[in-house]
């Protein structure tokens, strides 16, 4: 792999632990509100899905070396097993679809990256988190996805953001 | 996070950091299995005693928590108006005793030193074709990286006060970006061209 990509991988783990300074919101069920599903979604569209991908497994390999990267100071590999692991395993899948479907079906038009994105970031994330969180916190699987409909809103803005950010800084920055 | 190994030659100083690293990931995750002041306020205390025998000052061990310090005010506030007082005095409690800790391990341990027990710990990658020493370098830059992110977004920030626009996430976050990938490519480049072989 060469030194770009290890720089790359470095940085959006960097951007997603940085991610976690705005508070989280926490909501009943024990899966937070945070920022840092933002992290996850640039770095699909802008790092690409290997460099993406891989730069959240290092970050979640932070997390468990017992760093308090996550949102409200949690980390340690406890959190990792807690109810909202399925969501965090599943940052590394949802960071490597999105740079894929973005390589593979262009990024200029902002609905179609925010459809990826949203498609990555929302419907695969809570496709592997909420039978996670049905399992880890010992609900049904209906309650798990009910819990969840509180987030949906909140995950639509960042998916918005998302495209709206990778869109301004691959014309601004061509050359990522 | 950055480098701020403080030189002395305790006990904590001489562990190997292999160990050290291995404790704190130990701590890390008991503290998240239990519930209760008890355990989170014992471990303070000895989190602060260990401060003790490394012989760090106490303005050294408050320095770990400053940077922190607005964030565990809200996080008190917010936790403890939505799921009440004792949780967010755990909370609180818990997120501290893990900044103090990993401050700990920070300040006794060189973090050349510490690179190379990660990159000697995952020798075994080599065997599934990853080069240790290539994630020896992530996780020390990605280290690196977090606080100046934090210091580049202060400064995007002053910039767009000037044009009323700090508030606007996107007249932040895009700048932040753009300036954040041409770093990257800065250091890239920096590094091959210090002919870097791992």
């Amino acid at each position: 792999m060469d030194t770009k990509s290890i720089v790359y991988i470095a940085l959006f783990a960097a951007l997603t632990a940085a991610l976690a300074l705005f508070p989280p919101l926490a909501l009943p069920g024990g899966v937070p509100i945070t920022a840092q599903s933002l992290g996850v979604m640039l770095a699909g569209s802008l790092a690409g899905a290997r460099r993406g991908s891989l730069a959240m497994v290092l970050f979640l390999a932070l997390v468990a070396a017992g760093l308090p990267l996550l949102a409200g100071g949690r980390g340690g590999i406890g959190v990792l097993f807690g109810p909202s692991g399925g969501f965090l395993l599943a940052w590394p899948i949802s960071a490597f679809f999105i740079g894929w479907a973005l390589a593979k079906f262009g990024t200029n038009n902002l609905l179609t990256t925010a459809l990826w994105i949203a498609v990555g970031g929302i419907v695969i994330m809570y496709a592997i988190g909420i039978p996670w969180l049905a399992v880890a916190a010992k609900m049904p699987l209906s309650k798990a996805v009910y819990v969840m409909l509180a987030y949906i809103p909140g995950d639509a803005i960042k998916v918005v953001l998302a495209a709206v950010i990778s869109i301004g800084v691959r014309r601004a920055y061509p050359q990522v | 996070m950055l480098d701020l190994y403080s030189p002395g030659s305790s006990i904590l100083h001489r562990l190997a950091p292999g160990i050290k690293v291995s404790a704190l990931m130990l701590c890390g995750s008991l503290l998240f299995l239990v519930d209760g002041l008890l355990i989170p306020s014992i471990a303070l205390g000895f989190v602060v005693g260990l401060y003790r025998v490394a012989g760090l000052t106490m303005a050294q061990l408050w320095a770990q928590l400053r940077p922190a310090a607005l964030l565990l005010v809200i996080l008190f506030l917010v936790q403890g108006l939505i799921t009440g007082w004792g949780v967010a005095v755990f909370i609180v409690l818990r997120f501290g005793v893990l900044l103090l800790l990993a401050g700990l391990v920070t300040l006794t341990t060189r973090s050349s030193d510490m690179i190379e027990a990660i990159t000697r710990g995952l020798g075994w990658l080599r065997w599934i074709g990853v080069n240790p020493s290539k994630v020896g370098l992530a996780f020390s830059l990605a280290l690196r990286f977090i606080p100046v992110l934090a210091t580049l977004t202060k400064e995007v920030r002053e910039a767009q006060k000037a044009r009323g626009l700090e508030r606007s996430i996107i007249a932040v976050a895009i700048p932040v970006t753009v300036r954040m990938l041409k770093m990257a490519d800065d250091i890239s480049d920096a590094i091959d061209a210090r002919g870097y072989t791992p």
